[in-house]
């Protein structure tokens, strides 16, 4: 296991057999197709057979850490079990093959399936209309704030201010900053929530937004969130939902019922679509009526009979993706839906929510706690009892991969001394659960009885403790 | 590891009056939360600045978070070295690692900032 993969290039031998293609036709000569400053004598292209080449990819695939290998509890994330049925329908000829050009008449079945998952969720968040072009969460949160700052544009109004709490992903302030607002961090109280009289000293004529997770990084409903919709609205600005938590929701409470005017929803994360290197992702953004004539364009629409693409959208902000974003990551979400129907999905929920209290109660004597309350999917502990010791987070993080289990968020929220964030998701059993807490109590009598083996850790990947230092100051993207 | 010499503020950084020049860093307790630094974002020289406005952004290998101007003033030096060097914050977070100069405006508002006694208690050292 510790052995280094070498690259492909080094595996290259002038003395093995190469595959002559053949020449290409006259007119498709490359000196006769291509600009001379494009061509080129040699390309490297690595000598190697063809067993080389299928054991150096099977290796690295096999380093690949992922839900199907093992318990990913990472917060904020919703690291769910992808269906496998799922990868099955979006691998079907009809889906995987279709054409983005292909003419609205021949692609009804695909345009069908995006336009029922718009009212899918829809129903699921209290909103009005979908588009599914943005391909990530924080590319929706852009969506939504490049919408909104045109709906004041058209107003007249000039607001600058984006108010997000400080316990926010920090893609919300990035976003904000991507769009050309200012951003003001809310502190948070002593219950980690959102409160009204502190939000009141912030809110004014210039805030257009509030950006509010629910439940928040700390896996907290916003209790008062009834009462910051009603004063963020008086004051004229709009209420955005980061949809990153929504797993802890789903089907007992919608953001279109607090308030919030505009969202997204990560389908990778909450509809159980493959993220990270499985990827990609899709943030559509959903949005009350007012904001329709402002949602990026083309949408689909049904007049009746037949669906099409409407490009009839006056205000529209324009495109904000080629084609109809990522179509297989929205059929996967569609199928998720339709197998589970409502009362499935309210079961998710249940058992998110449950899994979460479960672990939180089970690590709470292990670990500080510092919000005790009933958490949604996810929970935060602090390790500074351990950090007392000499102990980071870092560490316990580290040496949870020599357990094969993969590190839960740490040092976020930002708002949590040595935060260790996690989210188990509803797809894990209480075995696995229970499996975890006796890791991590293992980790916590090794840190008390032998501190250097979490210090050093991990022993058993591949590559040791990483330099982040390094790694952060000297990117080194190429392989060259 | 608390000066006795500096004021300090609630959201951890310091401040040294000579004269009417302010020499700002942050302290000991924050580059230790904020872990191995790696890339500071300085001001622009002839900046004004008000008491709580951003002044630099610091990166650590934990997160990014604003440096507050703890007196509003004008920037007049910044620490070239930490461009290349962002690091000696970790190391001399008093010294060698200050980040701004300011022609300060206002000498009362040193009267809101904490002494080192106020601020060990705040952090609880």
């Amino acid at each position: 296991m510790n052995k280094e993969i070498p690259l492909i290039k080094d595996l290259h031998d002038d003395n093995r057999p190469t595959i002559n293609l053949p020449d290409p036709l006259e007119d498709y000569l490359p000196e006769k197709i291509l600009p001379e400053k494009l061509l080129r004598e040699d390309i490297p292209i690595p000598q190697v057979s063809e067993p080389e080449v299928v054991r150096h990819f099977t290796n690295l695939s096999q380093r690949g850490y992922g839900v199907d290998t093992g318990f990913y509890p990472l917060g904020s994330c919703t690291m769910k079990y992808n269906p496998k049925i799922n990868e099955e329908i979006a691998s079907f000829s009809s889906f995987a093959n279709l054409h983005p050009y292909t003419p609205e008449d021949l692609s009804q079945g695909s345009l069908e399936i995006i336009y029922k998952l718009g009212e899918y969720l829809s129903n699921i968040t209290g909103m009005d209309k979908f588009t599914f072009q943005p391909s990530a969460g924080a590319h929706g949160e852009l969506t939504a704030l490049l919408i909104i700052k045109a709906y004041f544009k058209d107003k007249g109004e000039k607001r600058k201010i984006v108010l997000v709490p400080d316990s926010a992903h920090g893609t919300n302030p990035a976003s904000a900053t991507m769009a050309g607002f200012e951003t003001i961090e809310i502190p948070s109280d002593e219950r980690g929530l959102v409160n009204p009289n502190i939000l009141a000293k912030y809110l004014n004529k210039d805030v257009a937004v509030l950006m509010l997770t629910n439940p928040n990084t700390l896996g907290l409903f916003e209790k008062d969130i009834l009462k910051i919709s009603q004063m963020v609205h008086e004051t004229g600005a709009l209420l955005y939902y980061d949809g990153a938590n929504l797993n802890g929701i789903m089907g007992y409470a919608r953001p279109g019922d607090m308030g919030f005017d505009a969202v997204h929803v990560n389908l990778h994360k909450t509809f159980s679509t493959p993220h990270g290197g499985g990827g990609p992702g899709a943030g559509p953004v959903g949005v009350k009526s007012f904001l329709k004539d402002y949602l990026p364009k083309p949408i689909v629409e049904f007049d009746g009979e037949k669906y099409y693409l409407n490009y009839d959208i006056k205000k529209s902000i324009g495109r904000i993706r080629t084609f109809h974003g990522n179509f297989l990551v929205l059929l996967k979400a569609y199928c998720y839906i339709r197998l589970l129907g409502s009362e499935g999905l309210k079961n998710v929920t249940e058992m998110a929510v449950l899994n979460a209290n479960y672990l939180k109660e089970r690590l709470k004597d292990l670990f500080h706690l510092p919000y005790p309350d009933l958490c949604k999917h996810e929970f935060v502990l602090s390790g500074k009892k351990q950090k007392e010791k000499g102990i980071k987070v870092l560490d316990i993080a580290k040496r949870l991969l020599d357990y094969g289990v993969h590190p839960p968020t740490i040092y976020f929220p930002l708002i949590v001394e040595e935060a260790l964030m996690i989210e188990p998701t509803e797809t894990e059993t209480k075995n696995t659960l229970d499996q975890f807490v006796e890791i991590l109590k293992a980790i916590i009598k090794e840190s008390e009885e032998n501190p250097n083996v979490l210090k050093s850790a991990p022993h058993s990947t591949p590559v040791g403790r990483l330099d982040e230092v390094h790694a952060a100051k000297i990117l080194k993207v190429n392989w060259k | 590891m608390y000066p006795e010499n500096l004021k300090y503020s609630k959201d951890h950084e310091w401040v040294k009056l000579e004269g009417n020049i302010a020499t700002v860093g942050i302290s000991f307790y924050a580059q230790e939360e904020l872990g191995d630094i790696v890339y500071v974002d300085l001001p622009e020289i002839g900046k004004t600045v008000k008491q709580n406005d951003v002044l630099a952004v610091i990166e650590s290998v934990k997160s990014a978070s604003d440096v507050y101007s703890p007196i509003s003033g004008k920037v007049i030096e910044v620490n070239e070295k930490l461009k290349e060097k962002p690091e000696i914050i970790n190391e001399d977070p008093y010294q060698e690692g200050w980040i701004a100069k300011l022609e300060i405006s206002n000498p009362n508002e040193l009267d809101t900032l904490m002494n080192a006694e106020e601020y060990k208690k705040l952090i609880g050292a």
